[in-house]
């Protein structure tokens, strides 16, 4: 369960979220929608740590305990994960060794067993044949050289590796043609289950489609404006965002 | 007399650096007088039994290391050393060993604890040893599997003995005694180190290495290492140094000289992990250090790879001359430093045969207050038609009160040559270690990780019992970096 409590934050002087409250309950995939500017990214990066965002206000609690003060890493480890918009490039590192290193961190941090190489192939194997991608993904250094795509196939590689609690998608389907975004959809639905839960961020309703959230947010200007079901994607794709930031 | 002897384990491994081989060994030592002067020089030829042709050489080279000054025009600095306050010979005392056997308990207690079993059951497989304990080889492991191959690994005092018509050929042949300041103080007080020759079209069945050792306090490490191919022969060499962790800076002036004759190949590794001093630049080795290759023989290949992370002080520069027609000439290096570390290295290669062909790659990493300097020379003469040469140059920073320098010098001599030189500085990006962070890995392994996959390039090269150490070197060696 992930609670956000009138969340604020800022980047240097600049006030980008004002107050954002919103709780994704265990089993639910919830959208946020907005226009350009509303804060989307912002929120993405205030709940994974990135550095830069000062948190001016409020709480996010996940799964009782408050993430805030926490590294990125321990978020990871707790079970977060973000997609990236802009999957990072890492020259010189094997997406395999990527890949288990991240792994084996994240369960060594929850007490688990780390993988040895032939154990990590066998399960990265079993999870490209599911989303339908090469074995040469892995051998690939990360995301160098990568189409758009792929860079995003790759991200839904490794939450599918991570079998993350809570994942939020940032924009995860800006750059990509409709037979990636189905695949990147099939890969988010693959995991729905009652211990999991997702922030699909999106400026638009296409991939809504395919992910069919349980609840739909209206982001704007800093704050949620508009809560509804999968039909205010909908209403939101027909008349746009104007007027929506004094509702 | 033979010593009542105990390792003691004299770290405190809880001290803020995670230098751990900075222990120091309790052994019984024999020392000369310290400071440097041709009764000195005398002193240690006559320890070791020389031939006189030797003691020569050695006195010429001290009389012309007294007109040397020091060189001054590497990116570094240090207050001066004083010569006459360092000891030039430290040994184990009592009589040399004549087998594994032999070998002082400690001795070999202490070669176990830094990873380098020397008895031969429980070695690595396939890798022969050298140990050099301060100014001599303690043991060399794997000797008859060798000499089965024809193949000669001894220590350099003993092959001066037992072999004098290759040394007396063969040594200073490559570094003359009056190349450098540093190269002329070791010809002079060079006490021993490895000597390889393997015989015309022999492939030397087993990895070679030298493991360095410095222990005792104040001692200069001064070891003469010789590698001959001789013609369509071939070997693979590797070089491995510690020292415990001192207060005072430590002298570390080595010499390498390898010959490759006609389509012979010695490729030669270092893995340089001398002491490198405190976080706040406190101690570690001075290391100057003359390394080079000459290519004699036509289509002979010479390989330099080096992954160099200790030391205060790193001044050198592994260089091929490029004599015989088609012959290759490769620097792969990587270089990284950290809090007050300074290195000063690159590499020469001398085009003077037709179609020769060098590469460099060099990968510098800084971080902390270090510096890490580039500095290489691509030389082509007049009759080295056809030569080709290709550097490649790249610095990674870490943090901002460090420095990358790259200084390349290119003299071409002949309108045929080509040579190509791309370089590039770049820091690690916030963005990068932030998507490693949000996928569960600490700011140090992240570190580690992006590291690692910038040297690829150059720890592909290594073989591969020691790619794995030096990856996880790297990571070490970049502890506290970040931050």
């Amino acid at each position: 369960m992930l609670e956000i409590k009138n969340l604020s934050a800022r980047i240097g002087d600049k006030d980008i979220l004002r107050g954002v409250t919103l709780s994704v309950p265990d089993g639910e995939i919830h959208a946020i929608m907005g226009p350009n500017g509303a804060g989307k990214s912002t929120l993405s990066y205030v709940l994974s740590g990135r550095e830069g965002y000062e948190v001016t206000g409020g709480e996010v609690i996940y799964n009782g305990q408050d993430i805030l003060a926490l590294t990125p890493e321990a978020r990871a480890a707790a079970g977060m994960f973000l997609a990236f918009q802009y999957p990072v490039e890492l020259p010189g590192v094997g997406n395999a060794n990527f890949l288990r290193t991240a792994l084996n961190a994240v369960r060594r941090a929850r007490g688990e067993a780390e993988l040895d190489a032939v154990a990590f192939l066998k399960l990265a194997r079993a999870a490209l044949k599911n989303l339908s991608m090469q074995d040469d993904m892995l051998k690939r250094n990360v995301n160098v050289g990568f189409s758009g795509g792929e860079k995003k196939r790759n991200e839904v590689l490794q939450m599918a590796l991570l079998q993350p609690g809570l994942a939020i998608l940032d924009e995860t389907d800006s750059g990509l043609d409709i037979d990636a975004l189905k695949i990147v959809a099939e890969g988010v639905n693959a995991l729905r289950s009652p211990a999991f839960s997702a922030l699909v961020i999106t400026h638009y309703q296409r991939l809504l489609d395919y992910i069919v959230p349980d609840k739909v947010h209206v982001l704007a200007a800093g704050r949620i404006v508009r809560s509804g079901g999968p039909e205010l994607a909908l209403e939101l794709e027909a008349h746009g965002y104007a007027g929506l930031e004094v509702a | 007399m033979s010593a009542t002897v105990e390792t003691r384990d004299t770290v405190e491994t809880l001290t803020a650096d995670k230098y751990k081989y900075g222990f120091t060994t309790d052994i019984a030592m024999e020392e000369f007088p310290k400071g440097l002067n041709e009764d000195i020089v005398r002193l240690i030829s006559a320890k070791k039994n020389e031939p006189d042709w030797l003691l020569a050489w050695r006195l010429k080279a001290f009389a012309l290391w007294r007109k040397l000054e020091e060189p001054a025009w590497a990116h570094i600095t240090h207050p001066p050393i004083s010569y006459d306050e360092l000891y030039y010979y430290a040994a184990p005392s009592g009589p040399a060993p004549k087998s594994l056997e032999e070998v002082d308990p400690a001795l070999l207690d202490m070669y176990e604890k830094l990873g380098i079993p020397l008895n031969e059951r429980a070695a690595l497989a396939g890798v022969a040893v050298d140990a050099v304990f301060d100014s001599v080889s303690v043991a060399t492991t794997f000797r008859e599997t060798l000499a089965k191959a024809g193949v000669i690994f001894c220590p350099i005092s003993e092959a001066v003995r037992e072999h004098p018509e290759l040394v007396r050929k063969y040594l200073g042949s490559v570094v003359p005694i009056g190349d450098n300041f540093f190269a002329a103080l070791n010809a002079a007080v060079f006490s021993d180190g490895s000597f390889v020759y393997i015989p015309k079209g022999v492939r030397c069945p087993m990895e070679l290495s030298t493991y360095f050792r410095i222990n005792a306090r104040n001692t200069g490490q001064f070891e003469r290492t010789l590698i001959i191919a001789d013609e369509g022969a071939s070997v693979s060499y590797l070089e491995g140094c510690t020292a415990p962790q001192r207060d005072e800076n430590q002298l570390h002036a080595a010499v390498v000289e390898l010959v490759a004759l006609d389509e012979a190949k010695i490729k030669y590794s270092t893995v340089q992990n001398w002491y490198p001093g405190d976080a706040e630049g406190k101690g570690g080795i001075y290391n100057f250090v003359t390394k080079r290759g000459a290519c004699r023989g036509r289509n002979s290949k010479i390989s330099w790879t080096q992954v160099e992370t200790g030391s205060a002080i790193t001044w050198k520069y592994p260089s091929c001359v490029l004599q015989g027609d088609g012959s290759v000439g490769e620097f792969y290096s990587v270089a990284l430093t950290h809090n007050h570390q300074q290195a000063d290295t690159g590499t020469k290669m001398v085009h003077i045969g037709r179609n020769t062909t060098s590469t460099i790659i060099s990968k510098g990493i800084s971080a902390g207050h270090s510096n890490n300097t580039y500095r290489g020379l691509v030389k082509i003469m007049p009759n080295a038609s056809g030569a080709r040469n290709y550097t490649q140059c790249d610095s990674l920073l870490i943090g901002d009160q460090c420095g990358a320098h790259t200084v390349p010098y290119i003299e071409s001599r002949n309108a045929s040559a080509k040579v190509e030189h791309e370089a590039t500085t770049s820091k690690i990006a916030e963005d990068q270690l932030f998507y490693c962070r949000s996928r569960g890995l600490s700011e140090e392994d992240a570190v580690g990780l992006i590291v690692n996959g910038f040297c690829k390039d150059v720890l592909k090269e290594l073989p591969m019992e020691f790619a794995v150490e030096a990856q996880k070197l790297l990571a070490v060696s970049l502890e506290g970096s970040v931050g």
